[in-house]
């Protein structure tokens, strides 16, 4: 078994990436999309750590931490917006809010 | 070194497979509870990285703060009537068809790149004398100080921001 380097991380965050992709771009409920949004920060993070934990120095693990205050700014902002949305037009599928469309 | 690789795959089977349970499944609380899974797995992987602290915060942040808030909004919000329709919106094969394209570009750039794109190999580092904790708080209150300013007054704005939209009359 060959040992862990970072490539495994890379290949690793990127699969992470491109499933959460795939959420955002094929899912209707709004709250799915938004957790889609975490997986594609996470893989992020994962990638941040891996070169971090490369090359040796901290500064990678520091934008992870800026990444993760980003991700609770906008999940907070994000399901407050999705709140909002189901009081007025009671649903919560991304395709049918499209009152600008006509 | 072993034990290590048996960990690695462990936790990157529990962070794929939760992934791909969270945008699979129809019911919201299920997939909830697989996110949680695919985090503590990320977790997992900070462990190994010996990022000790981020280890801590993605637990404490993520899985008690941010987990929790979904699970507080997926119960507000009535989502049984959206758990009975169609779950997958019209465009998901062009969506999946440039997910598959971003893919096989990544996967190209991993085996065909430049000779010298992926050779570094692992270095271990070096064993300092402090933990974790206290180098990434030397350099975040030092160098990232103004940055940390800005990430606290983003989070005020968040704050208030959430507020104004969830509030039913200002």
């Amino acid at each position: 078994m060959h040992p862990i380097t970072t490539v495994h991380y890379l290949a690793l965050s990127a699969a992470l990436l491109l499933i959460g992709t795939v959420g955002v771009l094929t899912r209707r409920n709004i709250v799915i999309i938004l957790m889609s949004i975490e997986l594609i920060l996470n893989a992020v993070n994962i990638n941040l750590v891996a070169f971090s934990h490369a090359i040796g120095e901290v500064h990678g693990q520091i934008f992870a931490i800026f990444v993760i205050v980003d991700a609770v700014a906008e999940a907070a902002v994000g399901l407050g917006i999705l709140i909002a949305l189901f009081r007025n037009k009671e649903t919560v599928l991304a395709d049918e809010i499209d009152l600008l469309k006509w | 070194m072993l034990i290590d690789s048996i960990f690695f795959y462990v936790f990157a089977l529990l962070t794929l497979g939760g992934a791909i349970f969270t945008i699979t499944r129809r019911n919201a609380i299920h997939s909830a509870i697989s996110l949680i899974v695919s985090l503590l797995g990320v977790a997992g992987l900070y462990l190994l990285q010996h990022a000790e602290f981020l280890f801590a915060v993605q637990i404490v942040l993520y899985v008690g703060g941010i987990m929790v808030l979904f699970l507080f909004v997926i119960m507000l919000v009535n989502l049984d009537q959206a758990a009975k329709e169609r779950q997958f919106n019209r465009q998901w094969m062009v969506g999946l068809a440039a997910v598959a394209a971003v893919g096989a570009e990544i996967a190209y750039f991993f085996y065909h790149g430049g000779s010298d794109s992926f050779q570094f190999g692992e270095t271990v580092a070096p064993a300092s004398t402090i933990g974790n904790t206290e180098a990434v708080a030397d350099v975040l209150f030092s160098q990232y100080l103004l940055p940390f300013e800005i990430a606290s007054i983003l989070l005020l704005v968040a704050v208030v921001g959430s507020v104004v939209m969830a509030k039913k009359r200002i």
